[in-house]
């Protein structure tokens, strides 16, 4: 953190397990996250649960902690809520570890915190155990959080990213790009004067309505790091099929595609945060597209490809020339670049 | 090489031109084309504007197109 | 709805018109090459090369400015990155490209302050507001790019910002073709030139490869239409026996390019010979800073020791680019150079003949 301002810091002394940490335990985050699993304060979180588990964690590491659409703490809660219902399992509970920078602004913690909590709320999940160390200056980049979760899935649910079978239609929930933009539009240069928000939301109430329609779905990703290329290469190969996509059918905002332009970039690698890609089959797409448009988070889906049989794992896009070509496996960060 | 992209000059100030792309906007220098006034549409590299934009001559482009395809696309853009 | 100067190049009934008009042609064999990383980048997006009738054959020339950057050049301002005090600034693309020891990624990961920017005025800018550090940005770029370098180096100069430095590494597209066009087995029939830095530099810059070397020439534009129709206009020069340079980019190119920022090109740069990874030495195609600008003249002001630089051996990229060798001819394809760790330009840019061979046939 290299800016300060009128309000208090964290100290390293809140990282000790003293009072200060009592304090800040009690004033942050069990007024926020409170309920009566984590109010208890017992070195585990005791839950009952009976079925098949999804059990997943995550780091969040982003810069700015604060950007258009969300910040870290928001970020951080549905990133594992999204990895647990692309199981397709139900997200119950989670567990939040917070490393945070000496000097960090506790207004900032607490605005973090709270973000976190309301997203806990929407996605219907209880945060029932945490940790928080401090680390000195320069150790870290302001805040780390780590989350792990977990969530049931249904009995007669069998999804995974091996599961893509030839002639299941591929389909996304809606724009792309947009977080990837939101993030990089807040960058030093970039200047747009125009905001691109992120699209970082929890999305396992779309998941249930998804599994309500059909249990016919296969195959569920959240396009996140490497973007929607990343994440049809990795089912391809998972599956052992050949996907190809309507390059022409993708849905973006125009702000989006114009920042693409302008900046060079390819939004098929830019991450997702509130994104998911299903894989259904055929005969049960509809059925699925259409509740999927019947929620917030799904409102903007549409069918973007079909899964091939293939020898070889690829990802196809069919251009707007009608031919075909490799998308690949991206490589690399995506930098505004100037050819 | 060479990214360039269409944008239209809203606003001008001192050879600092505030230019439109599909609903997205941010500053560009005019120090390359110090006769771009606002209206203009400009091709955008590196943050400066290096040329204008000729309307009558895409005009004329999407005309032959048109004309090749039987009339029967619009290209999107009449006007 | 008013022109957006994108989408109207982009209608599918155009494109699918314009690939029947390609595919009537009966002509013999063509080659085409295109010169500019932008026409590969458009070629590869819409998959027009997989369109392209079977006997239309596109090939990418030493088009990129950031993967022709030898790795001397690429050396040096590692060097001067990893100096005390220096934010070392650079376009995005800079970082993949390899040089002797590293590249850029790797350097920023032992230390160097390295800060990719959008435009060379967010490094003056940097510049401005580090006043206790110096702020040396990376060169990089055609005509098109070198008059914004050279706007930005004035700016430094006028106001006074002392602590801000170019290595200048700006190539010229002309000379090169030029080179291209003296190499004694060239297989090319016809080049698609670039549009971007026609701006600057005007169609006309083009003659001497027309006129001289009996190649035609087009000046075409970045979306599928403005490319399909450049490859007709190609096509009928080949077919017709004139070698011209002809204008498919109108809308953005005028008769005599941008004369102002070739004006300011030429008040702070001086053309030098200048060395092309994979080509070697071309005369007179590169540009250095002149006498007036030389206190913001990294290669003055920066001495650092690249006695240790050597272009990448056993690349073949002069020939793949002249269309003599495929690159399954070179002993280095697969085994050592892969996209992951490139060494000659055909491997570095992603879309380069190399790369291509490499994602498609394994
Ligand atoms: S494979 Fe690598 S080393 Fe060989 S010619 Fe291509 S770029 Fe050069």
């Amino acid at each position: 953190m290299k800016t300060e301002r009128g309000g208090k810091n964290i100290l390293l002394a809140h990282g000790s397990g003293g009072r200060l940490t009592q304090e800040l335990i009690g004033s942050v985050f069990r007024r926020t996250l409170s309920n009566s699993i984590l109010d208890k304060m017992d070195d585990s979180a005791v839950v009952q649960l009976d079925g098949n588990l999804a059990f997943t964690i995550d780091s969040h590491v982003v810069s700015p902690l604060f950007f258009p659409g969300g910040d870290i703490g928001r970020l951080s809660l549905t990133g594992t809520v999204n990895d647990l219902a692309m199981a397709g399992a139900e997200p119950l509970y989670i567990c939040a570890a917070f490393v945070i920078e000496e000097g960090f602004p506790l207004d900032d913690l607490e605005r973090i915190v709270s973000s976190l909590g309301l997203a806990a709320g929407e996605a219907g999940v209880e945060v029932v155990a945490g940790d928080t160390k401090v680390v000195e200056r320069g150790a870290a980049d302001g805040m780390f959080i780590t989350t792990s979760g977990i969530g049931l899935i249904p009995a007669s649910v069998h999804i995974s990213a091996s599961a893509a079978r030839p002639g299941d239609a591929v389909i996304v929930s809606g724009t792309i790009g947009d977080h990837g933009i939101a993030i990089l539009s807040k960058r030093q240069g970039m200047d747009f004067q125009t905001e691109i928000k992120s699209d970082c939301a929890p999305l396992g109430g779309l998941v249930a309505s998804m599994l309500d329609a059909s249990r016919r779905v296969r195959t569920l990703r959240d396009p996140t790091r490497g973007g929607l290329a990343a994440t049809l290469n990795e089912i391809a190969a998972a599956s052992g099929v050949a996907i190809e996509v309507d390059e022409s059918s993708i849905p973006y905002r125009s702000e989006v595609r114009a920042a693409c332009e302008l900046l060079g970039l390819d939004p098929l690698v830019l991450a997702n945060e509130g994104k998911l890609v299903a894989f259904v089959a055929r005969r049960d797409a509809d059925k699925v597209l259409g509740a999927m448009r019947e929620h917030a988070y799904g409102a903007g889906a549409v069918i973007i490809g079909e899964v091939q049989e293939s020898e070889k794992p690829r990802v196809y896009l069919r251009t707007l020339l009608g031919s075909r070509r490799i998308l690949s496996m991206p490589t690399g960060e995506q930098l505004p670049r100037i050819c | 090489m060479c990214l360039a992209v269409p944008a239209k000059i809203t606003e001008m100030e001192n050879q600092i031109a505030t230019v439109q792309v599909g609903g997205l906007s941010r500053q560009a220098s005019t120090v390359l084309l110090p006769d771009a006034a606002v209206g203009d549409y400009v091709l955008i590299h590196a943050g400066f504007a290096i040329s204008l934009i000729d309307e009558e001559q895409a005009l004329e482009t999407i005309r032959l197109f048109d004309e090749m395809t039987g009339g029967m696309a619009s290209g999107g853009g009449g006007a | 709805m008013p022109l957006t100067y994108l989408d109207e190049f982009r209608s599918a009934p155009h494109v699918q018109r314009l690939l029947d008009e390609l595919n009537e042609r009966r002509g013999a064999e063509l080659k085409i090459m295109e010169v500019c990383g932008t026409h590969t980048m458009a070629i590869s997006r819409y998959g027009i090369r997989q369109a392209a009738p079977r006997g239309i054959t596109l090939i990418s020339g030493p088009g990129c400015p950031v993967c022709v950057t030898a790795n001397a050049d690429i050396d040096r301002f590692i060097e001067i990155a990893m100096l005390p005090g220096v934010i070392a600034t650079s376009f995005g693309d800079m970082l993949r490209v390899p040089g002797t020891r590293m590249g850029l990624a790797e350097a920023r990961s032992r230390g160097a302050d390295v800060r990719i920017v959008y435009s060379p005025l967010d490094a003056l800018k940097m510049a401005r507001d580090n006043p206790s550090k110096h702020v040396v940005f990376f060169g990089v770029g055609f005509e098109t790019t070198a008059p914004t370098v050279a706007a930005t180096l004035l700016e430094a100069h006028e106001q006074g910002i002392n602590n801000f430095f170019v290595q200048s590494v700006h190539k010229l597209v002309p000379p090169a073709l030029e080179a291209l066009c003296s190499m004694p087995d060239l297989d090319i029939d016809a080049f698609l030139c670039p549009g971007h830095v026609s701006a600057i530099i005007g169609p006309q810059a083009y003659k001497p490869v027309a006129e001289e070397f009996g190649i035609p020439c087009v000046v075409a534009g970045f979306e599928p239409v403005d490319v399909l129709q450049s490859l007709i206009m190609l096509a009928a020069q080949v077919d017709e026996g004139r070698s011209e340079v002809e204008l498919q980019y109108s809308r953005g190119v005028r008769p005599d390019g941008n004369p102002q920022a070739m004006a300011l090109l030429h008040s702070v740069f001086e053309p030098a010979d200048a060395e092309w990874r994979g080509l070697g030495i071309i005369p007179g195609s590169g540009l250095t800073i002149g006498d007036r600008f030389s206190s913001h003249d990294a290669s003055v002001r920066f001495q650092v020791d690249v006695s240790y630089s050597h272009e990448p051996r056993g690349c073949i990229c002069g020939e793949i680019l002249t269309g003599v060798h495929t690159p399954r001819q070179c002993k280095m394809f697969r085994k050592v150079c892969t996209p992951d760790h490139p060494l000659g330009p055909c491997m570095v840019s992603s879309e380069g003949t190399c790369a291509a061979y490499y994602q498609y046939e394994d």
